[in-house]
This record gives C-alpha cells, structure tokens and sequence, in this order.
C-alpha cells in the first residue's frame, strides 16, 4: 500500500477528538464538566424535596450541548446569553459548583443574582456571561446586539445565544436573526431542541420539521446536530465560530436534545408525555454516549469513571457546605441597585 | 351553591360560557392537554375540542393579536397570558390595537376580547413570577380591568367580562388561586363590570383595595378592631377601569378618612388616581389626608426575605391605618 493510502487509512481510524483536534486531557475535562452539570442538577431536585431550594429548572439531557458548544469557544473573550438549561455552558465559562448552590439556596454571595433571581438565571460579568431574566427569547436579540458590539470594536468576540424551540416562535428570534444577518455578526443562536416547550409539543411550535431550515430565510446558514453528540456539536460550533471570526456572520444551530425532567420542579410532564417515551430517551442520553466514546477509545475505564464521580461529588458538597452556611440577604439589600448607587 | 377555589371558579365560568356560546373560544401556551399551568383550563379542550381550545406556540405577541382578528371577525376570545409578567410582549396589540379599535372605526367594529392572566407576589416567583401590571394599562382609555378577590366575584366577573362588548383585561392573583375557597353561586349568576364592594361594613376608617389587598385589609381591619376599637371599612374595587364613583364616594362620605391600598408598588399605581379622585371630588367630606398604602418602589426578589422586606403585609396595613386613625 502507498503512504498516502495508509495515511489515509490512519485518518478514517483516527479518534474523532484528535480529528478535531482535541486532546486525550480535553475531551475529559469535558466529560468531567458534563458529570458536574448533572450531578449538580440532580443534587438541587433533592434539595427542593428537602424544602431548602423553592424552585429548579434542569439542564438534564442538555449537557452535550451546552459543554460542546462552549467548548469550542474562548472563555474570556467570547460572550454568552444564556437561558435557564445553560448550566453547562456556564461551568465552561468559568462558574463553578459554589455559585450554582449560593444562587440555588439564594444567598446573598450568589455571584450572579444575590438571592433576586430564581436559581438558573445565569449571568456573571466575570466570564462575559450577561445577565438573563426569565422571559423566554429577549436573550436572542441580545446577542446580536454584543455581536454588533464586538464588530464595532473589532475585538474578536463573538456572541453566543442559548434558547429552546419554543422560543424560536417568538418576535425576538426572527428580528435578532433579522439584524445579525443583515450586518454580519459574530454571533452564534444556538437553539437546544428538546421537543417540548412546558407541554406544547413540538408539532404546536411550528411547521417545520427543523428550526434549523429558518437559517437560509434570515441569510445565514442553519446547522441540525445530535444534540447528545458532545463532538458533533462541539464541530459545528467551531466551525460557526470561525465563520464569524471570518466576518462572515452569523450561524443557526440547531441541537436536537430531550428533556429528562419535568420542565421545572413545579411541572408534572406525566400530564402530557408518556414515561415510556423518556425512558427510551435516556438509552440515548449524552452522558452514557460521551462516556460508551470514551471507553471505546480507551480514554476511560471503570476506575477513572469512578474517581471522576467522586472528585464530582466531593465538589458539589463541599460546595454546598459553604453555601448552607453562607447567609441569606439583609433585608435591607431589598431596595438597592434599583439605580446606580452613588460612589 | 357549590365551593370552589378562585381557579375552579374560573374553569367553571369557561365552561359554563363555551357551553352556552359557541363563539367563545379559549387560546394561550400549554392551555389545552395540559390544561393550563395553574389548570384553569383543565379538560376544556377535551369538551370543546382543539379548535375551540388553542395550545399556541410561545408567542404573546400574537396569543393577543390573534384573539383580536378572531374578535372583529365574530368570536369571543379568552386569551390567557401564562403569567402577567409575559404580557409586555403583547403590549402593543393590547394598547394600540384591542383599545383602539372601537374608537378609530368610529364605533363600527368592536373588540370584544378577555386576556386573562395569573399576577401577583408572595409565591417565591422573583422578578418575572410576580409583577403586578394593571397600572401599565390603567393609563391607556378603552381598556377595563377586573380583579376578582373571591371565588364567587371570579365566576361572575369573568362571565360580565367574556359578554363585554369591549376589551376587558381580567388579572387573577396567583396567591389566592387556591388559598380560598368560597362559596360560589352555580347556572346563570353575573357581576357586573364597574361595580365595587364592601366586603367589611364600618364607620370610622376607609381601607379601598382590590385583589390580595382585601384579604390583608380585612385581617387589618379585625385586628384594629379588636386591639384599637376602631372600625374599618373595607371597599373591594373589584373592577379599576372603570372605577366604581359611586361606591367610593359612599364610603369617604361614610368615614371621612380613606387609606388606599394595593400590593403593586406605590408610585403611579391604581391608589394615585383614587386618591387624587377624591382630592378632587370629595375634599369637603375629609378628616384627614388620602392616604397610600402599596410595596415598596423596587422589582420584586427572590429570596424570602428580600421579597418580604418590598410587599405590605398585615403590620404594614395595621400601622397606616393606625397613622390615619390618629387624625
Ligand atoms: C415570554 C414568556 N412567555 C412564557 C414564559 C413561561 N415559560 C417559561 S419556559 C417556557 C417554555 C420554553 O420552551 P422552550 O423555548 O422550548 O425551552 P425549554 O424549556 O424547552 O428548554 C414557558 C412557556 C416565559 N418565561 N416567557
Ligand atoms: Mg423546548
């Protein structure tokens, strides 16, 4: 056989994380923030249960999306407009178990909210991380506007939008998508497609098979991923990010993911979607998938699993040590930051 | 007589109206299977149907304007908004558009649609689950807004509202939706829109409220009775837009000293405009200032004891009126 048809040869057997480039060490550190998104997650539903967290809203089945788009973006430099199931992407931009619980039981060192917001309402001005409320989409146009911002200086940054389908039915995606386009944005929308919006299936959403096949309508290109697929979306999303670092513009992706969970602790999806539909959606979950890639790959064996969920573990309650005994906010922190304070 | 708890007695208004008129169609997010995040819907779509009972997709915008064209073109819309904070979207098509429309036609189209939405505090919903909106829309002429305090005043509110000929927004507090039952009077039984109530009779204190301020006034008023031996009059508006003149007057020429009250925050709230209504209008019958009673001017946190340092509770109540007692 000629050298270039073993080289050949070589390259179709090549792992795909080094075809992307990615080290042994990065793809785990990966998969390591994946197993502390979820554990975090479930961590705060027992919470709830005990009655020291009012609310929770999951990122479950949302791991591989939010760590593989993030991931193929520069922490300190890029931007993020997340929404409430962007815990994963915010844990690769820089926050850490300690804010996720000091926001969770709303005390007054929450990084991101203080105890004013409800938990999962990302944002930290640290990691470019803007603040976000809860009215679903206004984040979208958002985005375009730090990506406008971003292009005017000519920083490099590019902005990144995190929403779900549902969503994508309201004004604030067609006009965000509308204006990005038109100007060339760095901006990435990264749509997490989990099929349900609360109850309203995705069939009551829209028309289309694909939020994806609305990217060409605005001039920009949409992109389907297996959203349980942490390389696959890791891939488009660099590539999305080079082509806005290009001055190309802006980029639509798509994740197609599902939603383990009610879609908060005040939800009952029994009400509206059958158990056996989720059961047969966790055979396809993106932990067991990351994790099945890298046993294959032999990156990964029982033992490293292991001390992987223990390091895991012994994060969240450390972290929560701290956070049960932070304090809750003063009273009088109520009527501050209404406005700017005086200096 | 049957009851219910302030949702069930909205469910059963609904019901009871799509029964008895086929134009009265129901729209909003997650409203039909699931019946509705706080289930004020439940099981309509399974009796009415998907066409009557309409899962939209996550758009206020056009939950709103939708329910508008469906008006002008025969229907009687209840639009529900999930909750009052995601109304803002719908903003324009309920100012420019629902207001509007009776007037720019020169009366020859109509508007005769209800948009229903859960509002209110003291649920742990931080800034997005606990807006109260009603004064946003106050302003704006063409608009009545109802707030039924009790079960009872629900149903038959909600059904004066659906019959309306004009735009009618209907806030229902989130609070109370299960909070209290009452008992409900069941077949055809109407409150009229425009009409206040006094919920509490008395002779020497006026508290005007709405909402979950009636509940807060009336535990007020029993404690001011009980520990002061002054007697408060409770007025529940009710309806704000319009309001009840009539009623209000009785009640200031009654006691001669009035403490408006209302959950929402202090500044341009309902309380102003009442306040300066009988300024105006009722200045001879006064022992004392109009006074205000509302939360603080600040958006609405999260953590408990942010949220209770920013709403009036039964002492702050207590406290005003003992202030207004002393004149
Ligand atoms: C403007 C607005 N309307 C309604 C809501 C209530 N709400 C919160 S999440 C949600 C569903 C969002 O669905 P989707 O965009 O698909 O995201 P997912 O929760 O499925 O990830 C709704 C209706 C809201 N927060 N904002
Ligand atoms: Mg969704």
């Amino acid at each position: 056989m000629t050298t270039e048809g073993t080289a050949l040869i070589r390259a179709q057997h090549q792992p795909e994380h080094e075809r992307l480039g990615l080290s042994a060490d990065q793809v785990l550190r990966m998969y390591r923030t994946m197993v502390l998104a979820r554990r975090l997650d479930e961590r705060q539903w027992i919470l709830n249960r005990q009655g020291k967290q009012a609310f929770v809203i999951s990122c479950q089945g949302h791991e591989a999306s939010g760590v593989g788009s993030a991931s193929a973006l520069q922490p300190g430099l890029d931007l993020m407009c997340p929404y409430y199931r962007s815990l994963p992407a915010v844990l690769v931009f820089g926050s850490t178990a300690r804010d996720v619980l000091l926001e969770g039981l709303s005390r007054a060192e929450g990084p991101w909210t203080g105890g004013r917001q409800m938990p999962a309402h990302f944002g930290d001005v640290r990691y470019h991380i803007l603040t976000s409320g809860s009215p679903v989409a206004t984040q979208i146009v958002h985005a375009a506007g730090a990506a406008l911002a971003a292009k005017i200086r000519g920083d490099g940054a590019v902005a990144i939008a995190y929403f779900g389908e549902g969503a994508t039915s309201k004004g604030d995606f067609h006009e965000g998508l509308n204006f990005a386009a038109i100007h060339r944005l760095p901006a990435i929308f990264f749509c997490e497609n989990n099929g349900y919006a609360i109850s309203t299936p995705l069939g009551k959403q829209m028309a289309v098979p694909n939020v994806a096949d609305r990217g060409p309508a605005y001039g920009m290109p949409g992109v389907v991923v297996d959203g349980n697929d942490l390389l696959a979306v890791y891939r488009v999303t660099r590539q999305a990010a080079e082509r806005a670092r290009r001055g190309e513009g802006p980029t639509l992706i798509e994740a197609k993911v599902y939603r383990l969970t009610p879609h908060s602790s005040d939800d009952d999806d029994r009400r509206y979607r059958a158990p056996s539909e989720v059961e047969e959606a966790r055979k396809a979950e993106p932990l067991i998938r990351m994790r099945r890639y890298l046993e294959e790959q032999s990156l990964l064996d029982e033992r490293q699993e292991a001390a992987i969920q223990e390091s895991v573990a012994a994060e969240i309650e450390a972290a929560l040590a701290y956070a049960e005994q932070a304090p809750l906010p003063a009273p009088t922190e109520a009527r501050r930051h209404v406005f700017q304070e005086a200096a | 007589m049957a009851v219910m708890t302030l949702v069930e007695a909205v469910r059963n208004a609904l019901d009871w109206e799509m029964e008895r008129d086929e134009s009265v169609i129901v729209l909003g997010e997650d409203v039909g299977l699931h019946g509705g995040v706080f289930r004020a819907t439940d099981g309509l779509q399974k009796k009415y149907g998907p066409l009557r009972v309409i899962d939209t997709p996550l758009a206020e915008l056009s939950i709103a304007g939708l329910a508008i064209g469906a008006a002008m073109n025969g229907m009687r819309p209840v639009a529900e908004i999930q909750f009052a904070d995601y109304i803002h979207p719908a903003f324009d098509q309920i100012v420019n558009e629902a207001a509007k429309i009776r007037y720019r036609s020169n009366g020859t189209f109509g508007c005769p649609i209800v948009v229903r939405a859960p509002f209110g505090a003291g649920v742990h919903g931080g800034l997005y689950h606990s807006q109260s909106v009603e004064a946003l829309f106050y302003h704006v002429p063409g608009l009545k807004i109802a707030i039924p305090s009790t079960p009872a005043d629900a149903r038959g509110m909600l059904l004066s509202a659906i019959r309306d000929p004009d735009p009618v927004l209907f806030f229902e507090h989130k609070r109370m939706y299960r909070r209290l039952k009452g008992e409900v009077p069941e077949g055809e039984y109407t409150v009229p829109l425009g009409k206040a109530e006094v919920k509490r009779p008395g002779t020497d204190l006026s508290l005007i409220t709405y909402g979950s301020g009636v509940y807060l006034g009336l535990e007020a008023a029993e404690r001011l009775e009980r520990e002061d031996g002054v007697s408060v009059e409770v007025l529940d508006l009710r309806t704000l837009a319009p309001l009840d003149q009539e009623a209000i007057a009785a009640t200031v020429r009654k006691t001669s000293k009035v403490l408006v009250f209302h959950e929402d925050n202090k500044t341009g709230g309902i309380g102003a405009e009442v306040a300066a209504r009988i300024a105006e209008e009722l200045f001879a019958y006064l022992d004392g200032p109009v006074m205000r009673l509302g939360a603080a001017d600040s958006h609405i946190p999260y953590a408990a004891s942010l949220e209770e340092a920013i709403l009036p509770n039964t002492e702050t109540v207590v406290q005003a009126l003992r202030r207004l007692a002393a004149y």
